[in-house]
């Protein structure tokens, strides 16, 4: 399948297996290709991330993030105080970048897990006619170019869009302002106390945007895991009396746990980096902003340094995901040897 | 593995979930796109999709899309083939270091390759900065200013046009597909058959060519077809190391953003449909490769 590679390739433990019989120079010669290869079109330019990130030193590095503060007792120019001024903005509008990153991720994962394990249980449990064509169009979203993921929901939702006239009236709770009203008021104790108007240039189209990117994830990541385990299991529960959640949590879901954190780990990798359909449904406002979003606008605005600081805490996640990856591969590796 | 439909519970829930959510999330908003293209007369479309501007993207994009994969393909395989087959220091570290474009955000790798591009980074630079390098390690021994500051001026990367540049972030954004998808099947490959092939007299390369090259063929063209599809649709990357100048280096996606910039939609539409054909058609190409060597596989 398309991109099938991220769902296969983890689980098959990566061991050499040498031919016996092929020249040593020829040998050598493929090494080192594939040593300059490599080097070149990744190690160098991950490299390059962090010694950008560091070119103005430490202090440059943290100044970006919390910028410095003055002696309390001296005494600034205009325009040095204008400069910390500026630096404190931009330092507050990284972190709003940062906070808006990690609650769409928030949101995004956990929907996707639960279509993830529906769409693995419906798929591989059962046959049905338009199973195929269901799988395959799971697949979809990776075949799409992000920018079109973006434009089709600015055509569904926007102003002159489909659904345009509901979309940019409906008003939605801000999930992170519920608050503790107590049980004076009304019955229930917590309510939202912000709420926003329209969907697109707003957070809930990043959201949605985000979601048509990264829903596949889960779903591949445990459809050929569950395939191969078959409903053995399952359906030895049912026959000692199991109901079928029970059956799900304490049979099916123990099975995949390490198919599911690694889609789940991808999920979010995905999530956070994505660009192309976020940068078409935010509208380019500050306070849509999501991480590449912002390192996009430092860059735009000559400001290398603070962009490549930004880039290096996305860089050290993606090498955290690789080493998840790996540590979930040898775990999963050594249960199934067990 | 038993037939259990309808036996084990949840089927009707799982499955309406499912398709619940992928309607709202892939169908109909790609049934409004389709929508809104049928809302332009074909004269329409057509002149928009053929605009000069436009043309020139589709060109920029499939060639250096196409060239990218080429690049990926061939050294993919080299790539694949060592990883699999040879034993050596850092041979577990490379292998990690595959994965990398998949984790990496697209935004990020675009502004590491234009800053490794730009006249003064490592790549565009090399000559400078080695100079300066020099001079440096000189420095420590006593010998300031060893080489001249313009000494190697000449040593740039050859390929630091706009295009190349594009070539180059394409490659890397695309660099695992090719070989994540050759791996496995060497993996898997038996090696009998090649000492077989050699017992009977067969060189190397006769090996390589029609005893190993055939059973990875599908696979290999499929992580082509998907490589190429990936490059074709990248945007955050591309946009970064190109000066995205209308007409000599703009991107086909990014057509479609500065259409929708100008609110444009219908000619937005145009484009995209425009590449979600070709993804499609794609998409199904590397299906039937795939069906293709399923079908004609060895009963094992």
């Amino acid at each position: 399948m398309a991109g099938a590679i991220a769902a296969k390739a983890p689980f098959a433990v990566a061991k050499a297996r040498p031919v016996a019989r092929e020249s040593v120079l020829g040998r050598r010669i493929l090494i080192g290709i594939t040593v300059a290869f490599l080097t070149i079109f990744v190690l160098i330019p991950l490299i390059n991330v962090f010694q950008q990130a560091f070119s103005k030193g430490l202090d440059g590095y943290i100044s970006v993030f919390f910028p410095l503060q003055p002696d309390a007792d001296a005494t600034l120019t205009f325009s040095q105080k204008r400069r910390l001024a500026e630096a404190a903005t931009q330092a507050s509008r990284t972190w709003d970048s940062i906070w808006l990153t990690i609650s769409v991720a928030a949101v995004v994962i956990p929907l996707n897990i639960i279509f993830g394990l529906a769409a693995g249980w419906a798929t591989t449990k059962f046959r049905f006619r338009g199973r195929t064509l269901l799988t395959a169009l799971i697949d979809l979203p990776f075949s799409v170019s992000p920018v079109v993921a973006g434009l089709v929901f600015v055509l569904l939702l926007g102003r002159n869009g489909i659904f345009g006239d509901w979309a940019t009236h409906l008003v939605w709770p801000d999930p992170f302002s519920l608050h503790w009203v107590g049980f004076g008021e009304s019955f229930w104790p917590l309510t939202f106390t912000e709420t926003h108007t329209g969907v697109i240039f707003t957070p809930l189209a990043i959201v949605i945007a985000t979601i048509f990117v990264t829903f596949p994830f889960v779903a591949r990541s445990l459809a050929p895991l569950m395939e191969s385990q078959g409903s053995d299991e399952e359906l030895a529960a049912l026959t000692l009396g199991a109901s079928g959640w029970r059956t799900f949590f304490k049979i099916t879901l123990p099975n995949v746990k390490w198919a599911l954190l690694y889609g789940v780990i991808l999920t979010m990798a995905r999530s956070f980096g994505e660009f192309g359909a976020v940068s078409v449904v935010s509208g380019h406002v500050d306070v849509n902003d999501t991480m590449p979003l912002r390192i996009e606008k430092l860059w735009n605005e000559y400001n290398n340094q603070a962009a490549f600081a930004v880039s290096s805490v996305l860089a050290l996640l993606a090498v955290v995901t690789l080493i998840a990856k790996t540590v979930i591969e040898w775990k999963s590796a050594n249960e199934a040897q067990r | 593995m038993a037939d259990s439909s309808r036996v084990l519970p949840g089927f009707t829930i799982s499955l309406g979930y499912t398709i619940f959510y992928l309607s709202a999330i892939v169908l109909i908003p790609l049934a409004a796109l389709a929508l809104k293209t049928t809302q332009i007369s074909p004269a329409e479309f057509w002149r928009i999709i053929t605009d000069p501007i436009v043309m020139a993207s589709y060109k920029l994009t499939f060639t250096a899309s196409f060239f990218a994969a080429a690049v990926n393909a061939v050294f993919g395989l080299i790539v694949a083939w060592t990883l699999v087959r040879y034993d050596f220091p850092g041979r577990r570290f490379l292998d990690a270091l595959i994965d990398f474009p998949f984790a990496l955000p697209t935004a990020v790798a675009g502004l590491t390759y234009a800053s490794l591009y730009l006249k003064d980074g490592w790549i565009g630079g090399l000559g400078p900065h080695v100079v300066a390098a020099v001079n440096r390690v000189s420095g420590w021994f006593g010998r300031d200013e060893l080489l001249p500051p313009d000494a190697l001026d000449w040593l740039t990367f050859p390929f630091t046009g706009q295009t190349s540049g594009i070539v180059m972030v394409l490659i890397f954004v695309s660099l695992p597909f090719v070989v994540r998808t050759v791996q496995p099947v060497l993996q898997e490959w038996d090696p009998e058959f090649e000492t077989a092939a050699r017992s009977l007299g067969a060189d190397r390369f006769t090996i390589f060519r029609r005893v190993i090259l055939p059973e990875i063929f599908p696979a290999w063209s499929s992580g082509f077809a998907t490589a190429f599809a990936r490059n074709i649709g990248e945007y955050g990357s591309v946009i970064f190391i190109a000066a995205n100048i209308p007409g000599k280096s703009q991107i086909a996606p990014l057509q479609i953003v500065v259409k929708l910039d100008d609110f444009q939609y219908a000619a937005a539409s145009a484009i995209g449909m425009v590449l979600l054909v070709i993804s499609l058609l794609l998409l199904l190409a590397i299906n039937s490769i795939q069906n293709f060597a399923r079908r004609h596989e060895p009963a094992a």
